[in-house]
């Protein structure tokens, strides 16, 4: 397998072979995290730029220590405290950045093709770490990651995707990865958050939860993203989880192996019962734990794909 | 070299490594990825047949060490590091299918101190076909065959071929 991108912006835009490509090099990474000492010298020299114009902890945490544990140097700029507050474009900043000499740039966006207008007008590396209700494609490969370890595939798996999937790049970035990869992914919540149209990405639409998950491999549960809706979808936070919470007893009617999983922040007693979030089947923190050894696999395997001339 | 040479040489090596020992129970090998994983489990093998118990033996993948990563175009595949045993005061073994610029064994000697500290690391190689770009030798030789830099050396399963 030749790598050949200097950026990951999309999963749509990746073929079958990169993703298990990216797959297996995190692989190598996750036993890296077992080592004494938790860090190898791939990237010594380079300089990664968290861009994130988005509040994030867990995503912004995770690439800040993939690029550590890479022998990277990092730093991180936000919104507020950067001039984008003083009315700076984002394509001065990131020019500012390249002219800084940094390596890579990863961005967050709250407007969708933000990471695509900035790979095409630098030359630095461009990683995208969500952009608006598009892709957060470094997401959907360490769901697919923490999938193939617990199930040892992906192909023909039953992955049932519950909750606000309008709203969401991470439910787009999971439907494109997972039908490519040859899972079959069903789609649920209320109505107004799940339009017919995601029918057309291979991926069948339910608007019955326990129909939807009755013989799902893996559940994944999405937040509802209220600071992207502008008006009110359902009407209640107490119905929403009456009628598309994942209950306990919803739960005990799944196939026996079924897992639990969630992109987080998790919103308690809302999208998930408590207990439910905290149980054995429950792969919620672990996917936080491999999205490390995923986001180090993208950033060495992105660094790397940098003709010789503009890596000196 | 063929199937009898080369099973030959690694009788020899493993031979060699005993007798060279101080404490057997110490010793460790471990391949390095690609070609010297297999031939560290075939030396283990016989280092078995020859003292009556196992040795542990476990797979270093150099990739992230490499000292050439930034010149390249691209990212090489990085392959599985497999260590299960504790190497802080082991005898460390590195198995090795051709010893050649001695960069892969720098790398390898820097990686291996991030799983701990060894006592003494020591290098068997199936090949030494010298041109050595580092202050580097092998302890533990199979054949040594001197060639240029425009040949090839190719360790099959069996065999050694020089094109």
């Amino acid at each position: 397998m030749n790598w050949n991108r200097k950026d990951l912006i999309t999963i749509q835009d990746l073929q079958p072979e990169e993703i298990v490509h990216i797959l297996d090099t995190a692989l190598t990474f996750e036993e890296v995290g077992h080592r004494d000492v938790k860090k190898v010298p791939a990237l010594r020299g380079k300089t990664l730029v968290n861009l994130f114009i988005e509040p994030s902890t867990r995503t912004r945490t995770s690439f800040e220590l993939a690029a550590h544990r890479l022998s990277a140097d990092i730093v991180n700029i936000t919104a507020t405290a950067s001039s984008i507050s003083k009315g700076e474009t984002l394509k001065d900043t990131a020019l500012n950045l390249q002219a800084l000499h940094a390596d890579i740039i990863v961005i967050r966006h709250s407007s969708a093709g933000a990471a695509k207008f900035l790979a095409d007008r630098l030359d630095v590396s461009v990683i995208n770490a969500g952009d608006g209700a598009h892709e957060h494609p470094t997401q959907a490969l360490l769901d697919a990651f923490t999938i193939r370890q617990k199930k040892g595939r992906i192909a023909g798996l039953n992955v049932t995707i519950l909750g606000d999937i309008l709203y969401s790049r991470v439910a787009r970035s999971n439907i494109h990865l997972l039908t490519k990869l040859g899972a079959r992914v069903t789609l649920a919540g209320p109505s107004t958050l799940v339009p017919r149209v995601f029918e057309q990405l291979g991926c069948r639409v339910c608007y019955n939860v326990e129909e939807a998950i009755a013989d799902a491999d893996v559940i994944n549960l999405l937040r509802i993203q209220h600071e992207r809706q502008r008006q009110t979808m359902f009407p209640s936070i107490g119905e929403y989880a009456s009628i598309f919470g994942l209950t306990k007893e919803r739960f005990a009617r799944t196939k026996p192996d079924a897992l639990i999983m969630h992109p987080g922040p998790i919103n308690r007693g809302v999208e998930i019962d408590s207990d439910l979030a905290d149980c054995k089947r429950s792969v919620i923190l672990q996917q936080v734990s491999h999205g490390l050894s995923v986001r180090m696999a993208v950033l060495y395997l992105c660094a790397g794909a940098q003709p010789a001339e503009e890596a000196a | 070299m063929d199937t009898v040479a080369m099973d030959r040489a690694l009788t020899r090596m493993a031979h060699e490594i005993v007798e060279r020992s101080e404490d057997i129970g110490k010793i460790a090998l471990v391949g390095i990825q690609g070609g010297g994983v297999r031939l560290a489990q075939r030396l283990a093998a016989k280092l078995h047949e020859i003292v009556g118990k196992s040795v542990p033996c476990g797979m270093l993948d150099i990739t992230m060490h490499r000292d050439d990563l930034s010149l390249r175009k691209k990212p090489p595949v990085a392959r599985q590091t497999n260590i299960q045993f504790d190497v802080t005061g082991k005898h460390i073994i590195f198995v090795d299918d051709v010893l050649y610029t001695g960069r892969s064994t720098r790398a390898a000697m820097s990686e291996i101190t991030d799983f701990g500290r060894p006592a003494r690391i020591q290098l068997a190689v199936l090949v030494d076909r010298g041109h050595r770009e580092l202050p580097i030798r092998a302890d533990y030789v199979g054949k040594n065959i001197p060639t240029s830099k425009e040949q090839k050396v190719r360790v099959l399963a069996d065999e050694v071929i020089v094109e």
